[in-house]
């Protein structure tokens, strides 16, 4: 990291007593990868014993600004300070670890196999010699009581043997835990995802008595409710950026949401689509809600919410045509490449043509010369960038993959397209290609069902429908498609 | 052209196959090389069948594997020899009966890997035990010959050649065929890759599994019935030495154990290869311990050489 701040005397004579209060600081943080800009220059500033609400809707950069403060990844550029001195040498984990920096990511970080007793062992490198087993017990034993009273969770319980909530409590529980040195900083990604009301009461509650004893605490969390009421100062992301930075107590929940929207709208759809067409897909989440979906021949319906709140599961029921009304043949676009989508040892063509096998068959025998053409031409109206559909799929990038999966599907028979957000990790000029060409093909007459966490692509949708919890809560117009809405929907607050 | 040749993963198993051969032959002074590579087609016909079937289940994806061929072979023989009677004119319900029987063992495998949810190693090797107690109450202590055309036709040679050869020949590239040119050779293939990605490209996961089962447990049949044409009558051991060699010719042959890559001619080159070289330890008067030792490493050998050519 390189540093560009004043030497540390300079700066600790002109204003010692506000740096002091410094737990940790970042300046002009910024992180790359490949061509996505996950972090454009982000300046963040942690005081001791505070609690600071991040907030901002998928996609902003909250993950990988954390992954940076417990030093998982090196950003490209920028400065992190520890109690108001720039940190010399290189943050690494092991590093965040020793200032006494802890995460609690959302993916759990427990090992599934020991027993949450060795899993404390773990992140405590002192616990050794006789009886650190014991010593080890009782730390954890100890903070579970403090922050979940009647927790239920044995030391000896093997973490593969807990309900989801446990886990996430004994991880949480392990955060707090002190051998030597001192906590500095405790990041909560999410905590109270997998717990329930009582339990994410205790926590929040825990989380007001732990910064009082000069610990802070970052707070990540959807829950706008949980955020405003819990932390001192809110912080919200966007694109890489941090765009707001208030006390709490001058946050609203509208005015929270509206700070994490944007204003820009590139696209607009056209004019809205005939409804009387005729219907191709109706179907009822069977993950929850009594609300259900409904797609039109030549409509492109969006599906939008949170990440994971019942979206991908609502397309797979529809290809499986469980509890689904669907007229007509499926195709299915993913936008896991690696594990839904792309044949590794075959060529580009072959993969291709795949969904088009049947219909390339000539007195039982796949016709080569038809398959050959079917890709050639695909290779040709995707401009997928190859001298040969021959050459292996890997030979593409990662957009030309995706393009060569949408060839599969659009080359296919398939009058209803599934697509499980495709443009994953695919560069803004590959984007406005497909954009173009899932239009002309709507146009044709086919229908879409696009589930999408980048909320501008909604702007190419008809109709869109916001899922939470599995179910579906808003039905949004062409005309409502701003991200305001699309956001209040996703964060309307359960009932705590 | 030589270099793209020598990239194609078969082409090991060909040339140990051939050095084998000259070791051999160089050792003996030139003498019954032709007899010694006469003999090779006949036998090596037998794993090739049997390769065949088991090279399409592995080719279906990780932990795809037929343990059952050894029982299938030996319950298809001794339903052959049993329903033939020693009648020619029974012949051909013989060989419907067989194979049907091999059909009902391939089905039986799938039914207990996807209903009931079984690894395909262990059910197929749970269901051989099965097969093979039922081949032995069947057969129980009966000693029959084959009719004569059958014998026949496994034991004739054209030019040196046996013609059951040729028929295996025939079969190899028909199922050559059938894996680059028919919606069932390429979803084996592309179920092998991924078997979600696969699903989600909208082909049939479970029928292709389903086929393919059937396919190696009727290939299986076929190996019985004609080794108990070759060896004149069936015996309950008679499917034994095929567990290990119906495995490593697809191994040897190139075909990826990880699966989605079959390839038909490397089948060919290692069953060659591997009943060359019993023959050379035969020639050079190898004991047997010593023969098992070396065809193990041999074996590892050969893995290793074209392994070190392969991408991934």
């Amino acid at each position: 990291m390189s540093n560009t701040l004043p030497t540390t005397q300079q700066r600790s004579s002109r204003a010692s007593k506000s740096l002091s209060e410094q737990a940790i600081s970042l300046d002009g943080v910024e992180k790359s990868f490949g061509a996505v800009r996950a972090l454009a220059g982000v300046d963040l500033v942690v005081a001791t014993g505070e609690c600071l609400g991040l907030v901002g809707h998928n996609g902003a950069g909250k993950s990988t600004l954390m992954h940076v403060l417990s030093g998982n990844l090196t950003p490209s550029a920028g400065t992190l300070s520890i109690g108001g001195k720039p940190h010399a040498g290189s943050w690494t984990a092991a590093a965040a670890q020793a200032e006494g920096v802890r995460c609690v990511f959302q993916e759990l970080s427990l090992c599934p196999n020991l027993t949450v007793a060795e899993n404390v062992r773990i992140v405590h490198r002192s616990l050794t010699g006789l009886g650190w087993k014991g010593r080890a017990r009782a730390l954890i034993s100890q903070k579970l009581d403090e922050i979940f009273p009647n927790h239920g969770i044995a030391p000896d319980d093997e973490i593969a043997d807990l309900a989801i909530g446990q886990r996430q409590m004994a991880e949480i529980a392990r955060a707090f835990t002190v051998t030597d040195g001192k906590l500095r900083l405790v990041i909560l990604d999410e905590p109270t995802s997998s717990l329930d009301a009582v339990t994410a009461q205790q926590l929040l509650a825990y989380v007001k008595k732990e910064t009082a004893r000069g610990t802070s605490i970052i707070l990540i969390s959807h829950l706008l409710g949980e955020v405003l009421s819990t932390a001192d100062r809110i912080v919200v992301m966007k694109d890489g950026k941090t765009v707001a930075d208030r006390k709490a107590a001058d946050f609203t929940r509208n005015s929270l949401v509206a700070a994490m929207g944007s204003e820009a709208r590139e696209h607009k759809r056209g004019a809205a689509k005939n409804s009387v067409a005729e219907v191709m897909v109706r179907a009822q989440p069977r993950s929850g809600g009594s609300a259900s979906l409904e797609a039109r021949k030549g409509e492109i319906i969006g599906l939008t919410g949170l990440a994971g709140h019942g979206q991908t599961r609502m397309l797979l029921q529809i290809y499986e045509r469980r509890h689904a009304e669907v007229k007509g043949a499926l195709s299915f676009i993913a936008g896991d490449r690696q594990s839904d989508g792309v044949f590794n040892l075959w060529s580009i063509g072959r993969n291709i043509t795949t969904r088009s096998l049947t219909a390339l068959r000539k007195a039982g025998f796949i016709d080569l010369a038809a398959e050959e053409k079917l890709a050639e031409e695909w290779k040709v109206r995707m401009a997928i960038r190859t001298p040969d559909v021959d050459n292996n799929i890997l030979t593409l990038s990662g957009g030309n993959q995706q393009k060569a999966l949408f060839a599969r599907a659009l080359a296919s028979d398939a009058t209803i397209i599934l697509m499980d957000d495709p443009m994953r990790g695919v560069d803004i000029g590959t984007k406005q290609e497909v954009y173009a060409m899932i239009e002309a093909e709507a146009e044709k007459g086919r229908t879409f069902i696009w589930y999408t966490t980048e909320i501008e692509e909604l702007t190419h949708c008809d109709r869109a429908y916001v899922f939470r919890n599995g179910a579906i809560v808003a039905a949004l117009g062409a005309d409502e498609l701003t991200e305001e809405k699309v956001l209040q929907a996703s964060f309307a607050e359960q009932a705590a | 052209m030589i270099g793209k040749l020598l990239r194609q993963p078969w082409v090991f198993s060909f040339g140990a196959a051939i050095a084998v051969w000259l070791a051999t032959i160089a050792y003996t002074g030139g003498q019954g090389a032709g007899a010694i590579l006469t003999a090779a087609f006949s036998f090596a016909t037998f794993t090739i069948i049997v390769g065949l079937g088991q090279m399409m289940v592995i080719t279906t994806g990780p932990g795809n594997v037929d343990l059952s061929i050894p029982a299938t072979i030996t319950l298809s023989g001794v339903v052959a020899m049993k329903v033939m009677d020693e009648d020619t004119g029974r012949m051909v319900i013989g060989i419907i009966a067989a194979l049907g029987a091999a059909t009902l063992v391939g089905v039986f495998n799938y039914g207990l890997i996807r209903l009931l949810r079984i690894p395909p190693i262990i059910a197929t090797l749970s269901s051989s035990f099965l097969v093979l107690s039922a081949a032995i109450s069947y057969g129980r202590g009966i000693r029959i010959k084959p009719p004569e055309p059958l014998a026949q036709f496994a034991e004739t040679q054209v030019f040196g050649i046996p013609i059951m050869a040729f028929a295996v020949l025939a079969l190899s590239i028909a199922l050559a065929m059938v894996l680059s040119r028919t919606v069932y050779g390429r979803s084996v293939l592309a179920v092998g890759q991924n078997s979600r990605a696969a699903w989600l490209a909208g082909l049939n996961v479970d029928r292709t599994r389903f086929l393919t089962y059937v396919l190696s447990a009727l290939l299986a049949g076929v190996c019985g019935i004609l080794l108990s044409g070759f060896s004149r009558g069936a015996a309950l051991n008679m499917g034994e030495e095929f567990l290990l060699a119906s495995i490593a010719t697809v191994v040897i042959g190139g075909t990826s154990v990880a699966g989605g890559r079959a390839n038909v001619p490397g089948i060919w080159g290692a069953a060659l290869f591997m009943y060359l070289l019993v023959t050379m330890l035969n020639t050079f008067g190898a004991s047997a311990g010593i023969r098992l030792i070396l065809t193990g490493l041999m074996i590892i050998g050969v893995i290793v050489a074209a392994g070190g050519e392969e991408q991934r």
